[in-house]
């Protein structure tokens, strides 16, 4: 799959988006419960706003001494028996993971919720190679089994689909025969996953965070299959972006804390859990063979410039829970594994602007993305610098656009030159205009009329009243209008 | 105490009531009101777009236009907003900078002037009417004025006020992005509409010109018939008529 998903143009994806009304209705009931549950989880912590700044600043600290906790936790991995290898690109990554899978004439690899496997696209390169690749994470696993329907959310994958429409996936997938009660749609799922677990060769990891001072990784999840993953098979393969990594257990804690309340609204989820290498001697759990793959793909790129508090981010989609754009549109309009705020900054800086072009803008600049993350990412401020990098190095913007800029600079630093525009503006307008408004408008106006009607601008303006006031004497004004 | 209005262009060209019902209410309180004429826009539809370098210039001609002024008080929270952001325009220019800082230092949204400056929350205004207020994303998220205009319209004589289901959900101006991604700033505006039909309000109260723009812009094309308001209006009706 890879980070781009679907292969439409994003205007075509954004209208399929704003008519599909079960996806709408489905991601706005979701938004609604997953933003009271974070508010409830973060008043109950106490003072948020101090645990956020803590997490700012485990963040930064750990993002600017990366080479090091990088170098601790491989060392701390060979120590305990495992394997560590850092893949630079995509391709590096799958490479490796294929060389294990072949070395152990693996025929099948169960994999427990992973966003960095979908960005490498290790399930294809996977099953191109005849493996068969099961997903054991519910939502990931309604999607696979729906023909590979791609993610529209980093958290919950499948919240787009409402429990009928996962009642006839299964139906007609699986030959399921019950009703839409998740209850009984789970306990299916279960019994089809439980004999995969039993005969996966490999077990695929993803990795919340990597524990720097004992070379251990940590999952967190609900469902509890990251440890069946990661302890049936007798191989197991954790693969995590470079950055999701803390120095100590101490500061495993606070981003913990931080991730379950901001993602899913609860202390703790069900399962948080440590692993630190392969299965020791004298231990019972544990894979005999550990592999720890950790993923650059751009990321050391992103390192010291301006968007560097973009890898910062621990996939809470706190930010896509509040994101009205996110809202109407669902997370595959964004054409990337990683939507909403987070990922219209992301996927440009993963995947390059050409294909992506378009993510910056798809914000409204409202901030509630910024205002919801725990760990006070700007990232309404990185989509401006985003559109700054597109006007000014990568010079994408339209001609009409740019010329406008340029006029409204004129204009707005010209007192003169915004005078007289504003004095004929009515004139200009009145073609168009009808009892005060414009309802067919001209130019940037257009898409604005095409929903909305558009005020006329006034024969007197605001300064012309006050000019007249003060001449007309008496009054409190003291301007020096001319 | 004298103050200077940053009457916003939006208020300037098409909401002129606007910056009239500001100006007499300051002069009501007891300020007097100075208008400087050099003064154009705030920069924000070149600045959000990302064109940084023709907002510089922008930012420039306003620092210099209010550099006497002792406050700059603007009947918007996004405008304010955007005065207080200049300084981050200038890290490579610390004379600028500097001079850009002062500016954000003595700039009030008007509701976050009356009660923090002049420490009035009771402007004596009467308004009957049953309202709902649309809280805009800068002012409260940005500036982090939430509490200043439902302090002041609490006590505006016959002024029922209905809280808004969703406050915190954008209306979809965004400026340019209004335009830009016009479908899905419909689809934004239509659900502020929704709700604020369900809250039966005859008026729609706001502290920003755009979003009153955008959100009014709507309803007149739906033949709604909720009127819009901005809370200078509000806060500057004295008797029923």
């Amino acid at each position: 799959m890879g980070i781009r998903i679907g292969d439409k143009a994003f205007d075509r994806r954004v209208e399929k988006g704003l008519q599909d009304s079960f996806m709408r209705g489905a991601v706005t009931g979701a938004q609604d419960r997953l933003r009271t549950g974070r508010l409830n989880a973060a008043k109950e912590l106490g003072d948020w706003e101090k645990w956020r700044t803590l997490g700012k600043e485990i963040r930064q600290h750990t993002l600017e001494n990366l080479d090091f906790y990088l170098q601790q936790l491989s060392e701390k991995v060979a120590n305990r028996g495992g394997y560590v290898f850092f893949a630079e690109t995509a391709a590096e990554a799958n490479q490796y993971i294929r060389q294990v899978v072949q070395e152990k004439q693996a025929k099948k690899v169960i994999k427990s919720k992973s966003m960095v496997t979908e960005e490498i696209g290790m399930n294809e390169m996977l099953e191109d190679d005849g493996c068969q690749v099961i997903e054991s994470d519910l939502g990931e696993y309604i999607l696979q089994v729906d023909d590979q329907d791609p993610p529209s959310h980093i958290v919950a994958p499948a919240l787009h689909k409402n429990k009928s429409q996962i009642r006839d996936v299964f139906r007609e997938k699986k030959g399921y025969q019950k009703s839409e009660r998740p209850e009984e749609i789970t306990r299916f799922a279960r019994e089809q996953l439980r004999r995969e677990f039993l005969s996966a060769d490999i077990g695929v990891t993803g990795c919340n965070f990597a524990v720097a001072e004992s070379g251990s990784i940590s999952l967190v999840t609900n469902e509890g299959n990251a440890r069946l993953v990661s302890s049936l098979p007798k191989t197991q393969i954790a693969v995590m972006g470079m950055e999701r990594i803390v120095p100590t257990w101490e500061e495993l804690d606070v981003m913990v804390s931080l991730l379950c309340r901001s993602a899913v609204g609860q202390k703790l989820t069900s399962y948080v859990t440590g692993l630190t290498g392969p299965k020791g001697e004298g231990e019972v759990d544990g894979p005999d063979e550990f592999h720890l793959v950790i993923v650059d793909n751009g990321r050391s790129n992103i390192l010291g410039t301006e968007f560097e508090e973009a890898l910062h981010c621990i996939r809470c989609a706190a930010c896509i829970n509040v994101c009205p754009v996110y809202s109407h549109i669902g997370g595959h309009a964004y054409g990337s594994i990683y939507p909403g705020p987070i990922g219209a900054v992301l996927t440009p800086l993963l995947d390059g602007y050409e294909n992506n072009k378009e993510l910056p803008y798809a914000s409204s600049l409202c901030a509630a993305c910024t205002e919801a993350c725990p760990v006070k990412i700007p990232l309404h401020e990185l989509l401006i610098k985003h559109r700054q990098k597109i006007v000014e190095e990568e010079k994408r913007t339209e001609a009409l656009e740019r010329i406008a800029m340029k006029g409204f600079e004129a204009a707005a630093s010209n007192p003169s030159l915004y005078k007289v525009g504003s004095k004929v503006a009515p004139l200009a307008m009145s073609p168009f205009t009808k009892e005060g408004y414009v309802t067919e408008g001209p130019g940037p106006l257009k898409a604005w009329t095409r929903s909305r009607d558009f005020p006329a601008p006034e024969k007197e303006r605001f300064r012309d009243w006050y000019r007249k006031r003060k001449k007309g004497g008496g009054e409190h004004g003291q301007g020096h209008d001319s | 105490m004298k103050v200077s209005l940053f009457v916003t262009c939006l208020a300037d060209l098409f909401y002129p009531e606007v910056g009239k019902d500001t100006v007499e209410l300051l002069e009501g309180l007891g300020c007097e009101v100075d208008f400087p004429a050099a003064q154009t826009c705030c920069g924000q539809p070149a600045f959000n777009s990302g064109y940084h370098k023709e907002s510089k210039e922008v930012a420039k001609h306003m620092v210099e236009t209010f550099e006497g002024a002792d406050y700059v008080v603007v009947p918007s929270g996004s405008c304010a907003t955007m005065l207080k952001e200049y300084a981050k325009l200038f890290v490579d220019d610390p004379a600028w900078q500097e001079r850009a800082r002062a500016l954000g230092e003595k700039t009030y949204e008007l509701t976050q002037f009356i009660v923090h400056v002049l420490e009035k929350e009771d402007v004596g205004a009467v308004f009957h009417a049953r309202a709902t207020y649309h809280t805009s994303c800068h002012m409260t998220r940005l500036l982090g004025a939430r509490e200043e205009p439902l302090k002041l319209l609490n006590q505006v004589e016959g002024l029922q006020l209905t809280p808004l289901s969703h406050c915190y959900d954008c209306c979809g101006f965004g400026g340019t992005f209004s335009v830009k991604m016009d479908s899905i700033s419909r689809e934004m505006v239509d659900a502020k509409v929704n709700h604020i039909e369900e809250t039966d309000a005859e008026v729609l109260i706001g502290a920003d010109a755009g979003c009153l723009m955008n959100i009014g812009g709507r309803l007149k094309r739906q033949g709604k018939p909720v009127k819009v308001m901005h809370i200078a209006q509000v806060l500057n009706h004295k008797q029923e008529g």
